[in-house]
């Protein structure tokens, strides 16, 4: 386009200009990459290595540290738990927000504008605010120390934006398709599972990474609920490893490692879906 | 005729219930969910505001008197007033260095400059990690042995050398920087996405006038993208007010050193499960400031959606 930001054509200061620009945004790039890159070659390192030759490449791949934050620190185990925790809170979360989102944007009623309001005041409310009534609650339900009790409190935290992207996308739905379907004999279920579902699948994917990274990546609730360390998931886990080895910067570097490299990893491979899902909520 | 027009209604009330009833099947799972997880815990925190607690037991109602206390009453009014100072510097440091970068970087990305594809991956990255995760790996790296200070070794910087989350004047800027490290990302796609969205006919008929770049900015691509501007300054509201991985992580629960990192989000912790200078828990208070935070999110909120809705224009 015409607009671009080249350099053919421009006039010198412009040149200038791109230049500057580009080398601002490669510093940012390094200071990204380094620390992640030094965080993966430390982790091959020992303690003395990392403090007396900070920069230097480790003189073997020696995966022993690996084995044993993976084994013996229980990292696997609070791997399989995150895992555990954010797909049973996110199945929920979709089930129970696609549901209510069909409720609010295929039906007229007095009520409609309410309800939906209610869901909206959900993602502006501060649930960390709420800590202490919640905890009460769930004492007095008996759930502190039981995942049960997170995968509750993620579900409330996915619901409400849940319900707003999606009724967005099932309101530009046609409304013939659902009389069509009506006349071919299905009820109101079978045309939420069968004609809106399928339609709205792209946004199910959005929203489904646009809630399950924060609810992976979060820490205040199970730091809260979550004493034993059968049951932690992986940032909590993280911080009680933290707790215990806080001057074996060999081992902490390796669990560091473990915690963000899949992530990373995963994000490699799909990087335009995890940008658009994570911007959904600000970009309409 | 009259039996025609009352089977007609009952057929009508029928429906309607049949109507209410799916409607009713649809809504209530998710309703139930946030009324028992969201709306209840925020009533029943201005309910517990106003009584005396004894550890978990409710006692008296006692009116505003445990607002007064956190307002009046050492301890907590020195450690409220420090820590919501400390949120302030927080919220302003990331509208004007996070954000104003995150415009900048957006813009250069929408005008497609070279490698911008490979940048914008690439600047995404971090906002992808658990702040915990971030904030651990940044606390090695601050550490007075740490990454930063041999890298200021290295390059012949070694007067520049600090105790970055050590001393008072330098630990919160130091955690304000980590995380903007991690969240630049977030606002450069969302104001990319405002950009894109702005008619191109639009930007290449002012290009081909010969507009400058200055004002081809500031007078047509800003007014268009203050929705975007908004939704990032609302986002930055909630973030500042529940900033508390970060301190938790990298200078610890107290806010060290000297409290000089403390925020409501670690007072509010404290106060409700340990105590503000060492002791019980302290619900009573505790909710006060859970209630504070709800009407300080809200009110800046709505400021801000106010203030910028003012100079939104039209196309």
């Amino acid at each position: 386009m015409i607009t671009d930001f080249r350099y053919r054509g421009a006039s010198l200061a412009k040149k200038l200009f791109i230049t500057l620009m580009i080398a601002i945004m490669l510093i940012y790039v390094v200071l990204i990459i380094y620390p992640l890159f030094n965080m993966v070659i430390s982790s091959f390192k020992t303690n003395r290595a990392i403090l007396s030759k900070p920069f230097a490449l480790p003189d073997s791949l020696d995966f022993k540290n690996f084995k044993t934050v993976w084994i013996d620190k229980g990292f696997s185990r609070y791997f399989l738990n995150s895992i555990f925790v954010t797909g049973v809170a996110m199945a929920f979360v979709i089930l129970f927000g696609s549901m209510a989102a069909y409720g609010i944007a295929r039906y007229t009623y007095k009520a409609n504008t309410l309800v939906y309001m209610v869901f909206l005041s959900g993602i502006m409310l501060p649930l960390k605010a709420a800590i202490i009534p919640l905890f009460l609650l769930i004492k007095k339900m008996g759930l502190i120390n039981s995942q049960l009790s997170i995968i509750m409190i993620f579900m409330a935290m996915g619901i409400p934006s849940t319900v707003f992207i999606l009724s967005g996308f099932m309101k530009s739905i046609p409304i013939e398709l659902e009389y069509a379907a009506r006349i071919d004999g299905c009820n109101d279920f079978s045309i939420y599972r069968r004609i809106v579902m399928p339609m709205v699948a792209p946004a199910i994917a959005l929203v489904t990474i646009y809630n399950s990274v924060p609810i992976w990546n979060d820490f205040f609730f199970p730091l809260i609920f979550l004493q034993s360390n059968a049951i932690k998931t992986l940032p909590v886990g993280l911080s009680t490893f933290f707790g215990q080895h806080s001057t074996n910067w060999s081992l902490l570097f390796t669990g560091l490692t473990i915690a963000i490299l899949p992530m990373l990893i995963l994000y490699l491979f799909m990087s335009k879906y995890f940008i658009k899902g994570m911007t959904a909520g600000a970009v309409k | 005729m009259d039996h025609d027009c009352l089977q007609q209604g009952t057929a009508m009330n029928q429906r309607t219930l049949i109507k209410t009833s799916w409607i009713l099947l649809f809504i209530t799972p998710a309703l139930l969910v946030v009324g028992v997880f969201i709306l209840l815990p925020l009533f029943m925190t201005l309910f517990n505001s106003l009584f005396s607690w004894n550890q978990l037991i409710r006692n008296e109602f006692i009116g505003l008197e445990n607002f007064r206390r956190l307002l009046t009453m050492y301890p907590y009014s020195e450690r409220f007033l420090n820590a919501l100072q400390n949120n302030g510097t927080w919220f302003i440091s990331t509208m004007l260095i996070q954000n104003s970068l995150g415009l900048l970087l957006g813009y250069l990305l929408s005008r497609n400059i070279p490698g911008a594809q490979a940048f914008k991956r690439i600047f995404f990255i971090p906002v992808l990690f658990s702040i915990v995760a971030v904030g651990f790996l940044w606390g090695i790296y601050l550490k007075p042995t740490g990454l930063l200070n041999n890298f200021l070794d290295l390059i012949g910087l070694d007067n520049l050398k600090r105790a970055w989350l050590g001393a008072e004047q330098l630990a919160t800027p130091s955690l304000i920087m980590v995380n903007i490290w991690r969240w630049v990302g977030f606002p450069t796609l969302v104001f990319l996405a405002a950009i894109d969205g702005v008619p191109q006919e639009c930007l290449e008929a002012a290009y081909l006038e010969g507009v400058s770049e200055w004002k081809l900015f500031w007078k047509i691509i800003f007014p268009l993208i203050i929705p975007a501007i908004t939704i990032i300054t609302v986002l930055t509201v909630i973030g500042s007010l529940n900033v508390f991985e970060q301190v938790y992580t990298m200078t610890g629960l107290d806010g060290a050193p000297n409290y000089s990192t403390d925020t409501i989000g670690t007072l509010f912790y404290r106060t409700a499960f340990g105590s503000v200078d060492a002791g019980s828990p302290e619900i009573g208070i505790g909710s006060a400031i859970g209630l504070i935070i709800y009407l300080l999110t809200f009110a800046i909120s709505l400021v801000s959606i106010f203030f910028t809705k003012r100079k939104e224009v039209q196309l």
